[in-house]
């Protein structure tokens, strides 16, 4: 177990944050806000990211991976945390890629090189309530003379809008609630009965609702196993969930030192407000949380570089401890700029919009809390 | 392999063979072994524990061997812990001399000093004290007014000091002493170690909530010390005394491992009180959130304490960590009581009943006792302070 980034990570981490310094600092992310822009990200900023292999970055070495690892990967999220960039990095790389290359087999598995070369992207449609409940699903995926029929509504689809190709959790067998019978599909977004609304979220982050009216795929569409979609599932969760905790992670970080700054400048009474005790001892209780916090994260990710038993409690406790810290710290955040945190012309406000959206995603506080209890066995 | 992991083998199979049974049991806190002029073994495997462990220095196990220490590097003392952490090994000894006096006396002691005293800590023979709170000066430690006065060929120290743990049994204390009362508060204290058995030194006992009173309060009329007690310089005891504080907010911040181990986990005790439904769920769905949010915060900080260490030798480092360890642990182990005393139910109420058992006892005395964590060794207050200013730098007034 380490928690401390080789050199090698450590440049990588050092890089992508000069990148994203100069060509998505936050203002970039106002930019596609403001002009409503159809992408919803910026092409330009993902093909610098596929310049530097960062796609391939966790993929298997033989699909060009370069060994940084996910303890690498989650470096650079971090990092896009902090400037709140937006790309198909997560949606297409850890979510969709993740499930193709557990999945195995042609022709899914040869679609990684292209995800490395920047020529595809994916998103994952598995949420359908209002909350995330993987194995409730009930879009349901039918076998029929050969072919597959899809059928069911998906809701805070990320990247939907936008995506090349849809991978979609429906259920082939059981019911609701059961692990059994879930199963993955990949299609092309713009097939017959698909319909995808895109939906404009508070913190300028890209999600649809997708509906499949009886789609008709052919056998080629299924990706693993029919009805065993769970045990790969699981996993693409787990990865999903610890790093996104990592990019939140560096919003809080980066919402913090700017709150820190702030309040060693502003002046109240003839002195700086960073003088008053009340707003010290919060500081650094939160300095202890962000701490704590970036030691999980940090052990999440060296537990799916070390392919650790664990993982689904690591990410559980990662993506519970980070939803709370982030959403404590954008918070005070705002309470300790006063009027200004409330402007927009100041980004704090953007961040405390990311916080709680994040904290959707893939599983709020009590999902991970309960999840944790489940696999503890309280 | 590596020669650590060589070392890992051989240190287990010491283990295995030369620990007691009994002794790989969870700790309670009657069983510890304390050392001493008057120390009293709580059974004869634990004699036996602590004489071998002794024997190899491995009370301090990196501790210089000149001194009587294990001589092992940090890495090879981690391997120690955690082997020792692996078989459930006891603490072989318990001791203030072993977690703050003696570091600091490493560093900053005389030769003469450091031959004279570290031995006997090592090998248990004499239990410390410490003497830095007075009635008057707590969380303002600098304020202290216990006077030690140069008689030149001796110092005359006449005062009290508060809180001192154990010194009813203690052999020594080292203590903060004013020597110069008319200099800035910090630049007058000196570092004074006092035999308990000088004429003039008395105790009184103080009792504690938790019905223990391991509490004393210290006095000194007229006591002459022999100027070789002296720690570095005269008038140069706060930085010791601020670098002994280290030493024990580090240990307080292991204190949940080192003090109490249960036989049963939070979570086996939250069963068997609050009782599971069908799917083996606990019954209480409020406690069995907060069970979850102590679980996960105890991990996390266990596993912050192992990337400091970690972070040992390395070229980046996170500065302020080390700052925040002794402020997190106790405020979670103080959580974690309260949670147990919650899962208890109305049986977690009594210090004495014999309708109780003994068990449910002694959580509770845990519960009140740690109390004094947040307070002990700088209170939680003056913790934040030193992160705000420290780690954060926020300015001043
Ligand atoms: C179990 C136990 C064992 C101890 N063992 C020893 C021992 O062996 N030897 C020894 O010398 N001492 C010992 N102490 C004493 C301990 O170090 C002091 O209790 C501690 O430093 C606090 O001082 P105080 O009790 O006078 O509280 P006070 O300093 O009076 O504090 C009272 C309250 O005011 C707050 N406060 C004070 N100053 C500030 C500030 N600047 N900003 C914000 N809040 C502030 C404190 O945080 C606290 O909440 C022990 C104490 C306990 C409880």
């Amino acid at each position: 177990m380490t928690m401390v980034l080789n050199e090698e990570q450590r440049f990588l981490k050092e890089t992508v944050n000069g990148l994203l310094q100069k060509h998505q600092p936050v203002t970039s992310l106002r930019t596609l806000r403001n002009s409503d822009d159809e992408l919803g990200y910026d092409p330009g900023f993902w093909q610098q990211l596929v310049d530097m292999d960062i796609p391939s970055i966790v993929m298997p070495a033989s699909y060009g991976g370069l060994g940084f690892g996910y303890s690498g990967l989650g470096a650079v999220m971090e990092e896009m945390g902090r400037t709140l960039a937006v790309s198909p990095l997560f949606s297409t790389v850890v979510l969709g890629g993740s499930a193709l290359e557990l999945a195995g087999g042609t022709p899914h598995r040869d679609l990684l090189p292209e995800i490395a070369a920047g020529k595809l992207t994916l998103a994952l449609a598995i949420d359908e309530g209002h909350h995330h409940q993987p194995r409730a699903t009930a879009t349901t995926l039918t076998v029929a003379n050969e072919g597959l029929i899809l059928d069911g509504n998906k809701v805070f689809v990320l990247d939907g809008h936008s995506a090349d190709k849809l991978l979609v959790v429906a259920r082939s067998a059981g019911k609701p609630g059961d692990e059994y019978g879930l199963s993955l599909v990949l299609l092309p977004r713009e097939t017959a009965g698909v319909n995808v609304q895109r939906t404009s979220l508070m913190d300028g982050r890209n999600a649809a609702i997708v509906k499949f009216n009886r789609v008709e795929l052919g056998p080629e569409a299924l990706v693993g196993t029919l009805h065993e979609g769970w045990s790969i599932l699981l996993q693409v969760i787990d990865r999903g969930a610890i790093c996104i905790a990592a990019e939140m992670l560096g919003g809080s970080l980066e919402v913090f030192e700017r709150t820190m700054a702030y309040i060693k400048e502003r002046e109240q009474f003839g002195v700086r407000i960073g003088s008053f005790q009340a707003l010290q001892h919060r500081s650094a209780e939160m300095y202890c949380q962000l701490e704590q916090c970036r030691t999980v994260v940090l052990k999440a990710l060296s537990s799916l570089d070390e392919g650790c038993r664990d993982i689904s409690l690591h990410a559980s406790m990662a993506k519970a401890l980070v939803n709370q810290c982030y959403a404590h710290i954008s918070n005070e955040a705002v309470q300790m700029h006063g009027g200004m945190g409330l402007t927009d012309e100041l980004d704090i406000g953007l961040y405390l919009k990311r916080a709680r959206v994040s904290m959707q995603i893939l599983g709020d506080t009590s999902y991970h809390q309960d999840r944790y209890a489940q696999l503890m066995g309280y | 392999m590596t020669s650590l992991d060589n070392f890992r083998l051989e240190v287990r199979q010491w283990l295995e063979t030369n620990c007691p049974e009994s002794q790989r049991q969870p700790i309670i806190k009657e069983e510890q072994i304390w050392g001493g002029r008057r120390r009293i073994f709580p059974s004869p495997d634990a004699r036996l524990w602590f004489e071998r462990m002794r024997d190899k220095g491995w009370t301090a196990p990196d501790w210089p061997t000149e001194y009587g220490g294990g001589g092992l590097s940090a890495a090879e003392a981690k391997v120690l812990e955690q082997e020792m952490q692996a078989l459930g090994c006891r603490p072989p000894l318990y001791e203030i001399g072993l977690w703050m006096f003696g570091p600091a006396l490493l560093e900053y002691g005389s030769e003469q000093q450091k031959l004279e005293h570290i031995p006997k800590i090592v090998r248990g023979e004499i239990r410390w004290s410490q003497g830095y709170s007075e009635p008057s000066a707590g969380s303002d430690l600098a304020s202290l007014i216990t006077r030690a006065e140069d008689m030149g060929d001796h110092f005359l120290v006449n005062g009290s000091k508060m809180w001192t743990t154990q010194a009813d049994k203690a052999d020594w204390i080292f203590c903060l002493v004013r020597t110069d009362p008319k200099v800035p508060k910090q630049e007058g204290i000196s570092f004074l170690l006092i035999d308990m058995a000088s004429e003039g030194v008395s105790t009184a006992p103080i009792e504690l909530i938790s019905g223990e009173s391991e509490f004393c309060q210290t006095f000194f009329e007229d006591v002459r010390v022999p100027k070789e007690n002296l720690v570095g310089e005269l008038n140069a005891g706060w930085s010791i005394a601020k670098r002994l504080l280290k030493h024990e907010r580090k240990l307080m911040s292991i204190m949940e491992m080192m003090v109490e181990k249960e036989d049963e986990t939070v979570v086996e005790l939250a069963k068997r009180y609050v009782g599971v439904d069908g799917t083996g769920q606990l019954r209480d769905n409020a406690l069995r959130t907060q069970l979850t949010r102590h679980l996960m915060n105890s991990q996390a900080i266990e596993w912050t304490s192992y990337r400091l260490f970690e972070q040992h030798g390395q070229v980046i480092k996170d500065a302020g960590l080390p700052l925040i360890m002794k402020h997190i642990s106790t405020t979670e182990l103080q959580r974690k009581d309260e949670l147990i005393l919650a899962i208890m139910g109305n049986r977690g109420l009594s210090l004495k009943d014999a309708e109780y058992s003994h068990k449910e006892q002694r959580l509770v005395k845990n519960w009140a006792y740690n109390k004094a964590q947040t307070i002990a060794g700088g209170t939680s207050e003056i913790q934040l302070n030193i992160i705000a200013k420290r780690a954060l730098d926020l300015p001043g007034h």
